[in-house]
């Protein structure tokens, strides 16, 4: 009997063994397709001996051509524009942001389900719809072409209060009772607000803050819409889109890669240093829909 | 069909089961869009029934009301000023003296030019003191058509007020006939941070949505009834005007000769279902696999792993995705690669055949899609309590039964909105599939249509060539935008009516 359970229990450990091993191997496989694409963008933004796409993927000449080429390009324009408006965005967005989802989340007002159903009907259109309209207003205003980069910043500002639903997930989670003690306690809303609800919401300001500031990063049709065709007016996204052209690509393939490392590796960074809020944030929001 | 109660339901077979679970979905699909109807048609009745009581209110208001209120019904805001209201008076006052200062100095033309958009274009006029003819500009059919918009908006804005400054007035008199004070503007002030402190958090938000988001969806919705066109821009070349439905007539019907646009666009939206289809779904269980694999207990390095995967979200998308469609090309580094080997003797065509370019797309998105499906599964299936797998073991279920048993409904169920989001927003996932192919391979048999259309082209980056090509026709663009609308919203409609997450909030908690 003993011996039975035992040879079971080694049968177990066996098998457990080899689909550990598989697994193992199954993860180093897509670690290594996973990184490839980024280890071969590094390499080849080192390459010097020619400036075209190549065929394989360790450079014959090392040196930090592309980069210099890159320091006297419009590059150095595209990234401070682009830096500009993330910064805005971040700051500005997270406050329309809270202040949306913070009220859905707490207040019980006459128009509030029609509000939100009307958002969700909103968001069903595409918005690139939008973009032509919005495209000839911020002309009229004169936020166009040379001056994207306010224009730029009005419209994700103007339109975030739509993508509540991540914060407004996590407020909910935030016992009412807390208000209502500092409420019968005599604090006013706003106090309510202040005092209690934000220290405890660290967490989603934090994620907040973080995707409006790396969205910009990545925006690339409502940019290339707005700056259209003027260089002083773009982000890094549409500039760098142009050096991947038929008539550019042959020059600027490794500016673009140089181009590429200079532009992930803050913004990696900063991911990594507050991945925790973004897991939290993302988890949170999938689980209530 | 027969329905049947929990008990019953537990007792059939599990075919029987998923027999029934399809049934009851179907059954259900022709009942909710009854539903939407009914919902519909009692809105709409709703809708009547509580203007035609507020007319009635109007009325009955100016019959029992005193002289203060009577004369609030032409000059809003008298009645508050003389009960001693003074700030809230000054208000309504101020906004009718805008609203009219408007009406007058510009309102008024833009409404009336809306029904023609516009009565003289660009013309030219001979000028005596250069003497000759230089183009003189006339109307704006695009400023018409936005301001007269606007100008809707804002008399819709007043009349709410206007009714609000007489609701106003009868509150007041009944607050005083009962004896009670009157509120002063310092209170008022107070309960903008107190009781009414979530209109001043929505003030700003709400504005933003309005002009960003509500008019240009209007806008674009009235400009598929239009001829606004690269050619036709309201302005510099021509003015545009109203067509009726002719723009939906050309997108959806078929026509025996020229550019065939029915056809053109059932082949794409097709291509778009198919997409997102394999997009959401490859990415869901592919995604759920992989956060499973690192999850199991007596994997190490867990952390690495998960960090790895993580890396290709926080690098911006449009770096890693040009870059991948670079590799991907005929003389990019995987033909190089595959060539240097010694495994194929031609390049292969990943963006110049049609199947090829769309199986890559998929299975490049697969790359993109995990990182994110891997994080959320990870955190649900860790909420998942271990003693139901504890239990199931112990019963003899082997891990494939665990999985279809426990995991695949636990997520499922929590899920559900979350994949039907990421269907539609896949459906509308401009990214992907413009900076990977931009669209190609080129579909000769649709040359004829506007915006030079490619195999993998989806319904949003065809409305994007569109715009942005030599006739840019704004006008199909918004056909395309509002059909696209209308297929994402009758989907999302069903499935949220029969999501089982909705119906029965409780069931795993």
């Amino acid at each position: 009997m003993n011996e039975h359970n035992e040879k079971r229990h080694m049968g177990l450990k066996a098998s457990t063994r080899i689909s550990n091993t598989v697994i193992y191997i199954l993860l180093i496989l897509m670690s290594v397709i996973w990184l490839i694409p980024f280890i071969c963008i590094v390499l080849q933004s080192f390459r010097v001996e020619s400036t075209w796409q190549v065929g394989y993927v360790i450079p014959r000449q090392w040196g930090w051509d592309n980069y210099i080429a890159l320091w006297n390009s419009d590059f150095k324009r595209w990234y401070l524009n682009t830096f500009i408006i993330a910064l805005f965005t971040a700051a500005l967005q997270t406050v329309i942001v809270l202040c949306m989802s913070y009220t859905l989340s707490r207040f019980r007002f006459k128009m509030r389900a029609g509000l939100m159903r009307l958002m969700l009907i909103l968001g069903l259109f595409p918005n690139m719809l939008a973009m032509i309209v919005l495209y000839r207003v911020l002309k009229d205003l004169g936020l166009t072409q040379a001056n994207a980069v306010p224009g730029l910043i009005l419209v994700y500002v103007a339109s975030s209060g739509m993508g509540y639903y991540v914060s407004k997930g996590f407020f909910d989670t935030i016992p009412k009772s807390l208000d209502e003690a500092a409420r019968i306690d005599g604090a006013t809303r706003a106090q309510v607000l202040t005092k209690i609800i934000l220290p405890l919401a660290k967490p989603i300001v934090i994620y907040t803050i973080l995707t409006a500031f790396m969205a910009p990063w990545g925006d690339f049709v409502l940019a290339r819409y707005i700056s259209f065709g003027t260089s002083s007016g773009m982000n890094v996204a549409v500039g760098m889109y142009s050096w991947l052209q038929l008539d550019q690509i042959g020059q600027r393939y490794t500016m673009f890669c140089a181009g590429g490392v200079v532009v992930a590796i803050p913004v990696t960074i900063l991911f990594m240093c507050l991945q925790r809020y973004y897991v939290e944030g993302v988890t949170g929001g999938a689980v209530k829909g | 069909m027969k329905k049947y109660s929990d008990l019953e339901f537990l007792r059939l077979t599990r075919g029987q089961k998923i027999l029934y679970r399809l049934a009851s979905f179907f059954a259900a699909i022709p009942r909710t869009i009854g539903g939407w109807f009914v919902a519909l048609g009692r809105f709409i009745g709703n809708l009547f029934s509580s203007l035609g009581r507020g007319i009635a209110d109007l009325f009955v208001t100016f019959r029992d009301g005193d002289w203060k209120t009577k004369i609030s019904y032409l000059i809003m805001g008298f009645g508050s000023i003389a009960r001693g209201q003074v700030m809230r008076g000054l208000l309504f006052l101020l906004f009718e003296a805008v609203f009219i200062f408007y009406m007058v100095t510009s309102g008024g033309y833009w409404l009336s030019m809306l029904p023609s958009l516009g009565k003289v274009g660009p013309h030219e006029e001979y000028d005596v003191v250069l003497d000759a003819y230089t183009t003189a500009y006339g109307d704006n059919s695009f400023k018409i058509l936005l301001y007269g918009v606007l100008t809707i908006f804002f008399i819709i804005a007043f009349i709410y007020t206007w009714r609000a400054n007489i609701q106003q007035n009868k509150i007041s008199e009944q607050i005083l006939r009962s004896g009670k004070k009157l509120r002063s503007g310092k209170d008022d002030l107070r309960s903008l941070v107190d009781d009414q402190f979530h209109k001043t958090l929505l003030a700003l938000p709400l504005t933003g949505i309005l002009v960003f988001t509500v008019m240009p969806i209007i806008f674009m919705v009235l400009v598929a009834f239009t001829n606004y066109d690269g050619s036709h821009d309201g302005f510099n070349n021509a003015l545009f005007g109203w067509q009726g439905l002719a723009n939906f007539r050309t997108m959806l019907t078929w026509s025996g000769s020229g550019v065939n646009y029915s056809a053109t666009f059932g082949e794409i939206l097709t291509w778009t279902l198919i997409w997102a289809f394999f997009a959401t779904f490859t990415n869901y269980f592919l995604g759920m696999f992989v956060a499973m694999m690192i999850n199991k207990k007596g994997i190490h390095l867990k952390k690495l792993w998960r960090t790895i995967l993580v890396l290709t979200i926080a690098i911006p998308q449009f770096i890693s995705l040009l870059y991948v469609s670079k590799m991907f090309a005929k003389n990019g580094i995987v033909n190089g690669l595959l060539m240097d080997l010694g495994w194929i003797a031609q390049p292969l065509p990943f963006w110049e055949n049609p199947t090829w370019a769309r199986v890559t797309v998929i299975v490049i998105n697969i790359w993109i899609g995990i990182p994110y499906l891997m994080l959320i599964a990870t955190g649900i299936l860790m909420n998942i309590p271990a003693d139901l797998y504890e239990s199931s073991r112990i019963d003899g279920a082997n891990a494939w039964q665990q999985y279809t048993k426990i995991t695949l409904p636990y997520m499922l169920f929590i899920t559900g909105p979350y994949l039907l989001t990421s269907f539609t927003s896949n459906m509308n996932n401009f990214n992907v599939i413009y900076l990977l192919t931009g669209g190609a391979p080129t579909n000769a048999a649709a040359s004829g249509a506007a915006g030079s259309v490619g195999y993998t082209d989806l319904l949003i980056t065809w409305l994007f060539k569109i715009t942005m090509g030599a006739d840019s026709q704004y006008y199909l663009a918004s056909v395309i935008g509002i059909l696209v609308f209308l297929v994402v919203a009758a989907i999302t409609l069903v499935v949220y009516n029969v999501l089982p997450s909705i119906k029965n909030e409780e069931d795993f908690q």
